[in-house]
C-alpha cells in the first residue's frame, strides 16, 4: 500500500466540466461529423485507390507443356515469362492493360500452326492465375489440355496490383489527355464570357434606376431551376442542322466546343450574376464623391472605384464558374459532339467501356482544378475586408435617361437569350414531329412509352426532392449550429468545417462514382442503401452541402453569442433554446435552403446518373436518357416538367415564407 | 414472460414457414429490352409460369454490363433476359455465368446459342446494322442514297454522316467489328480512316444516329434497323438501307447468374424465353429471331433481313475488344480536338 502511495500520478489537469448539454452537443457534433466522413470522405477515400488499382499480365503465373507432332509425349514444364523471355514475343509494354485485358499466347511458339496435331497444357501456378478457353474462364494450378485448334483461342487474364500505370496509361492515351485541355479551355472561354455578362447585368441592376428591375431578376434566375441538359436541347433547336437560326452559325457546327460555350454561359450566368451583384450592392456614396471632386473621368471612376470594390465578388464568381463548367456532364454530353470533354470521358469510361479503374482516375484529375479553384477562392475570401463602415454613406445611383435606356436595352437582350432558349423547349416538346410535323400535339409527353422511367421517374424525382430538401436542411442546420454556437473541442470544430467545405470542390461525376465502389461493397455495413432512394437523398445532400451550410453559417453569425450563456445561466437546456430561439429566428435561412437542395434535387444529373436503379429513376436522368436514344422532343419535355415544378416550388415557397415570417418575424420591426 | 413468449414465437414462426412454402418466387431480372416491351414479356410469362413472379431492373446496354460487372463479386440479379450477347460474353469471361441447356435449345438457329457445351447464353433475336437515309433532307440537295458501306466515303456524303461512338455504344462497337470482320483488318482500317472525314457527329448512343436523321439533323445516319422502323412509322421521311457487303448484327440473348438463391425457378425462364411463344412475342419488335421459321415480317423492315446479316464471330469480338477500341480511338478520338 504504501509503495502505490508514494507512486501515485499527479492528479490530471484541471478541465472545466462538460454539462449534460456539452455532452449532447458533442454527441450531434459527432453525428454529424459521422455523416459527412460515411457520405463523403470514405467514398473519395475509396475512389483515390481505385484509381491506383491496376492490372497487368504476370507472365510467371502461366505454365504451358507442348507435345510432339503425336500429341501424347509433353516437354517440360515452363513457364511464360520463361518461354517469352527466349521468342520475345510480348512486349513489356503490352503487360500493362485494364480489368479486362485479354493476351493471346500463341505467338509464344513460333512454329504454331492450329491445323498441326501438337498438344498443348496450361496451368496458372497460383490460385487465382486465371485463363479463357474460348470466353471460358479457368482458374487455379490444374492442367488443361487442348489440341493446337483450341489452344490458339487461348488468352491469359491480368492479374490486379497497386500503381501509378492507370495515370500514365491515361497521359500516354492522345484521345484522352486531350480533353484536360479542352476542359481547361471551354472553362477559361465560358469564365471569361459569363463574368462580362454578369458585370454589366449586375452594374446595370445595382447602378441604375432603369426600371422593371425586378422582372430581369427574375428572368435571370430561370436557369438556375432547369438541368443543364436544357440549353443544349435548346441549342439544337436553335441552330442544329434543321434549327430556327440555323444560318447564324455561318457554317459553324453547334456541336462541338462553340454549343458548349454558349451553354455554359446559359446555365452559370445565374450563379455569376448573384455573386457579383452582392459585391456591387454596397459601394460606399463617399468614394465617388472624392473621385467627382477630384474630376476623375466617368471612366477613370470605374477602373479605380466601381471594379476594385467588387473584384473579390469577380475572382469568387469566375472560381465557381469555372467549376461548374468544367464539372458539368449534362451539356457536353447533348451538345458536345466529337468534342471531348473530362466530365464526359468519366461516363464513355464507365458505362461505354466499363473500366471502372479508368472512370477512377478521371475523377481524380476533375479533382485538382476544383480543389485548387477552391482553395485559391478561399485565400482570396480572407483578404476581403468590410467596404461598409459606419460611416459609410450607402451609394445611390442617380437617374440618367441615356445610361438608364442603354442598361435597360441590355438587361432585355440577355433576358431574351433565357427566354428563348426555355421557349424552344417548350415549343418542341409540344409539337408533333419537329420539323415536319408542326401540330399542336402533348404525344412527347408520353413518357411511359420512352426510355427513361415515364412518369413514375418525375414523380420519383419530386419525392428525392422533397426527401433532400428535409433530411438536408435538418442536418445541414444542426450541424452548422454546432459549429457556431458551441464552446471548446476546436479540433473536432475544424474538423468538421473542413468536411463541410469540402463538396464544393468535389464534381458530382466523381462523387457518384465514389459511391459506387464504397456503397456498392458487399463488405460495407451500409451495402443496403445501395439502389435504393436513400443513397440518392445522401448524395444529393452531401453534393449540395457547402452552400447550404454557408447560408445556415451566414444566418447563424448574425444571432448575437450571449443567447447561449444567458440560456444556460436561466438553466435551459440547449435544444429548448434551439427550438424556441435559434430556429424560429433563422426560419428564412432554413427557408431559403429547403428550396436551394428541392430545385437542386430536381435539376441535378452528374451524381445520380451512376446510382439511380429501376425503381429510383429520376426526372433529370429520363432528360438525359431520352436525348442519348435520340428522343430529343421528349427529353425537352421532361426538362420542361422540371422546370414547372420548380416554378411552383418557388411560388409555395414564397408564400409560405410570407406566412412564416409574418408570423416569426414580428421581432424584426418595432 | 419469457415462458409465455415462446408459444406465440413458435405459432408464429411457423406461419412464417407456411407462407414460405406457398410463396411464389420472385425474380429479380436484368434487361435491356426496349422499355415498352416489358409489361408484355412478363404478363406472358407469369401466364404461363403462375408460380414465378419477375421484378424488371432496365437500364441500357452500357450501363447495364457495367452494373453487373460492378456487381460483380455480390451479384443481385438472377437472370439477365435481353442483353447483347458480346456484354454476356464479358460477364462469362469473369465467371458470372450459370451453364444451362434450356428444354429445348436445340430447336434453335445456332448461331444464337453459346458454343460452349452446356451453354451460359441463349439468343432472342437479333438488331442488325442499317442505314438510316432521310430522303426529304437528301432531295433538297440531290444526295443519292448509299448501297453500300463503301458508298459512305464518298466526298458527296462529307458532312452528313452520323454514327454510334464504339466506345461508349454496343451498336458502334458490332458496327467496327462487322467492317473487321468482313474487310479484313488493313482494309477496314482504311475504310474508317475514309468514312472519318465525312463523320459529322459520333453519337453515344446506337439509336440516336437513325433518330437525327429521321429529324433531319442528319441525312444518313449509321445505326440498326429496329428505330428506324420506328422512327418511319412515327411519321418520319426515311429509307432503311442495309448495305449490299452485309451487316453486323448482336444477338439479345439470356443467361442465368452464377450463385443464384433461385436457381430452379431461373431455369424455368430460360427455358420459357427460347420457346416458340416467347420468340413470337419478340417479333413484334424485332424482325430475326432465335428460333427459326416462324417470324413474321415486322412493318417498314423488308422481309430477308436475316439474309444480310454477316457470320459474326462474338468470341473474337469480345477477346478483341479492348484492342479494337483502342485502336479506334487513336486514329479517330485523337482527331477530333479542335483545329488550331
Amino acid at each position: 500500500m504504501a509503495s502505490l502511495a508514494t507512486t501515485m500520478p499527479a492528479g490530471r489537469a484541471i478541465r472545466p466540466q462538460l454539462s449534460s448539454d456539452d455532452v449532447l452537443k458533442r454527441g450531434l457534433m459527432l453525428v454529424i461529423s459521422l455523416y459527412l466522413i460515411v457520405a463523403l470522405a470514405l467514398p473519395l477515400y475509396v475512389l483515390l485507390s481505385k484509381s491506383l488499382s491496376t492490372y497487368h499480365f504476370d507472365l510467371d503465373t502461366f505454365e504451358i507443356q507442348r507435345s510432339d507432332e503425336t500429341g501424347t509425349n509433353f516437354g517440360p514444364a515452363r513457364t511464360v515469362a520463361q518461354l517469352n523471355a527466349e521468342v520475345q514475343a510480348i512486349a513489356p509494354e503490352q503487360l500493362a492493360t485494364g480489368s479486362d485485358g485479354r493476351l493471346s499466347v500463341t505467338n509464344l511458339f513460333k512454329d504454331f500452326s492450329f491445323r498441326s496435331p501438337v498438344k498443348y497444357r496450361i496451368r496458372g501456378t497460383t490460385d487465382s492465375a486465371a485463363f479463357l478457353v474460348g470466353s471460358e474462364l479457368k482458374r487455379g494450378t490444374e492442367w488443361v489440355e487442348l489440341d493446337s485448334n483450341t489452344f490458339r483461342r487461348v488468352v491469359l487474364r491480368p492479374g490486379r496490383t497497386i500503381g501509378l500505370d492507370n495515370f500514365v496509361n491515361y497521359f500516354s492515351t492522345p484521345a484522352l489527355a486531350n480533353s484536360i485541355q479542352n476542359s481547361l479551355l471551354i472553362g477559361a472561354i465560358s469564365t471569361v464570357l459569363v463574368i462580362s455578362i454578369a458585370f454589366g447585368l449586375a452594374y446595370a441592376l445595382n447602378r441604375s434606376q432603369m426600371k422593371f428591375k425586378s422582372v430581369f431578376k427574375l428572368i435571370m434566375t430561370i436557369p438556375i431551376l432547369v438541368p443543364s441538359l436544357l440549353p443544349g436541347i435548346a441549342l439544337v433547336y436553335l441552330f442544329g442542322n434543321q434549327g430556327l437560326l440555323k444560318s447564324w452559325m455561318m457554317g459553324n457546327s453547334i456541336y462541338g466546343p462553340i454549343g458548349i460555350v454558349i451553354g455554359s454561359v446559359f446555365f452559370t450566368l445565374p450563379h455569376a450574376l448573384l455573386i457579383i451583384s452582392t459585391a456591387l450592392s454596397v459601394a460606399d456614396a463617399r468614394h465617388y464623391e472624392a473621385a467627382a471632386s477630384l474630376r476623375a473621368s466617368k471612366w477613370r471612376t470605374f477602373w479605380t472605384v466601381t471594379v476594385p470594390g467588387a473584384r473579390y465578388g469577380i475572382i469568387s464568381a469566375a472560381f465557381v464558374v469555372f467549376t461548374l463548367v468544367i464539372t458539368d456532364f449534362g451539356l457536353p454530353k447533348v451538345i458536345g459532339g466529337q468534342y471531348n470533354m473530362l466530365a464526359v470521358d468519366i461516363y464513355k469510361q464507365v458505362i461505354g467501356q466499363q473500366n471502372f479503374e479508368m472512370g477512377a482516375v478521371v475523377s481524380v484529375l476533375l479533382l485538382v482544378p476544383a480543389v485548387l479553384a477552391f482553395f485559391v477562392d478561399r485565400t482570396i475570401q480572407k483578404k476581403q475586408v468590410a467596404l461598409l463602415s459606419a460611416r459609410s454613406v450607402p451609394y445611390e445611383p442617380k437617374p440618367n435617361a441615356g445610361f438608364d435606356w442603354a442598361c435597360f436595352t441590355y438587361c432585355s437582350l440577355i433576358a431574351a437569350f433565357i427566354l428563348v432558349m426555355i421557349g424552344v423547349c417548350q415549343l418542341a416538346a409540344t409539337v408533333k414531329f419537329w420539323p415536319y410535323d408542326l401540330t399542336p400535339s402533348l404525344r412527347n409527353f408520353r413518357f411511359d412509352l420512352m426510355d427513361g422511367g415515364g412518369w413514375g421517374a418525375y414523380y420519383n424525382s419530386i419525392r428525392m426532392a422533397l426527401l433532400t430538401a428535409l433530411f438536408g436542411t435538418v442536418i445541414v442546420f444542426t450541424g452548422a449550429y454546432m459549429v457556431e454556437k458551441s464552446e471548446g473541442f476546436r479540433t473536432g470544430r475544424t474538423l468538421f468545417q473542413f468536411l463541410a467545405m469540402l463538396p464544393m470542390a468535389v464534381p458530382g461525376m466523381a462523387l457518384g462514382l465514389a459511391y459506387i465502389f464504397f456503397f456498392n461493397n458487399p463488405a460495407n455495413p451500409f451495402n443496403a442503401i445501395y439502389g435504393t432512394m436513400a443513397i440518392l437523398v445522401v448524395c444529393t445532400v452531401t453534393h449540395f452541402y457547402t452552400v447550404s451550410h454557408l447560408t445556415a453559417l451566414t444566418a447563424l453569425k448574425q444571432m448575437d453569442r450571449e443567447f447561449e450563456p444567458v440560456a444556460a445561466s436561466l438553466k435551459q437546456p440547449f435544444h429548448k433554446l434551439f427550438l424556441r430561439v435559434t430556429v424560429p429566428v433563422c426560419l428564412p435561412a432554413i427557408l431559403d435552403i429547403a428550396i436551394y437542395l428541392f430545385v437542386n434535387a430536381m435539376t441535378t444529373v452528374s451524381a445520380v446518373v451512376f446510382l439511380y436503379s429501376a425503381e429510383t429513376q429520376l426526372a433529370s436522368v429520363a432528360v438525359l436518357n431520352m436525348d442519348d436514344a435520340g428522343d430529343i422532343a421528349p427529353a425537352a419535355a421532361m426538362g420542361m416538367m422540371i422546370f414547372y415544378t420548380n416554378v411552383a416550388a418557388r411560388l409555395l415557397h414564397g408564400a409560405i415564407s410570407r406566412v412564416l415570417l409574418t408570423r416569426t418575424q414580428a421581432w424584426r420591426h418595432r | 414472460m419469457k415462458s409465455r413468449l415462446i408459444p406465440i414465437v413458435a405459432a408464429f414462426a411457423a406461419t412464417l414457414a407456411a407462407t414460405a412454402a406457398y410463396a411464389e418466387t420472385t425474380l429479380t431480372v436484368y434487361t435491356a429490352v426496349e422499355a415498352v416491351d416489358l409489361d408484355r414479356y412478363k404478363a406472358t410469362f407469369e401466364k404461363a409460369y403462375p408460380d414465378i413472379k419477375i421484378n424488371w431492373v432496365r437500364d441500357s446496354t452500357g450501363v447495364m454490363t457495367a452494373k453487373l460487372l460492378a456487381e460483380k463479386d455480390n451479384p443481385q440479379a438472377d437472370v439477365v433476359w435481353g442483353l447483347a450477347a458480346t456484354s454476356l460474353l464479358l460477364l462469362k469471361g469473369e465467371g458470372m455465368l450459370e451453364p444451362y441447356a434450356p428444354a429445348g435449345v436445340e430447336k434453335l438457329d445456332p448461331r444464337f446459342v453459346d458454343t460452349s457445351t452446356p451453354p451460359t447464353w441463349t439468343g432472342m433475336d437479333a438488331y442488325v446494322a442499317a442505314i438510316c437515309f432521310n430522303t426529304a433532307e437528301a432531295a433538297k440537295i440531290g444526295l443519292a442514297a448509299p448501297k453500300s458501306w463503301k458508298d459512305l466515303t464518298k466526298p458527296e456524303y462529307k458532312g452528313h454522316v452520323v454514327m454510334p461512338n464504339p466506345n461508349s455504344s454496343g451498336t458502334g462497337f458490332l458496327d467496327v467489328s462487322a467492317w473487321l470482320q468482313m474487310f479484313g483488318e488493313e482494309e477496314a482500317w482504311k475504310f474508317m480512316d475514309g468514312l472519318h472525314e465525312n463523320i459529322s457527329a459520333y453519337t453515344h448512343s446506337g439509336s440516336k444516329p437513325c433518330k437525327m436523321a429521321g429529324a433531319g439533323e442528319t441525312i444518313v445516319g449509321v445505326s440498326f434497323e429496329f428505330p428506324g422502323a420506328k422512327a418511319k412509322s412515327a411519321g418520319a421521311p426515311i429509307d432503311i438501307i442495309f448495305p449490299e457487303e452485309g451487316s453486323g448484327w448482336e444477338a439479345e440473348a439470356t443467361a442465368i447468374i452464377a450463385g443464384t438463391a433461385n436457381l430452379e425457378a431461373a431455369k424455368k425462364l430460360v427455358d420459357f424465353s427460347v420457346s416458340k411463344e416467347a420468340n413470337e412475342m419478340y417479333n413484334q419488335g424485332y424482325a430475326v429471331l432465335a428460333y427459326p421459321g416462324i417470324a413474321k415480317p415486322v412493318e417498314n423492315l423488308p422481309d430477308n433481313v436475316a439474309d444480310h446479316m454477316i457470320k459474326n464471330d462474338f468470341e473474337w469480338a469480345a477477346n478483341n475488344r479492348k484492342a479494337i477500341l483502342a485502336e479506334w480511338a487513336k486514329r479517330y478520338d485523337s482527331k477530333s480536338e479542335p483545329k488550331t
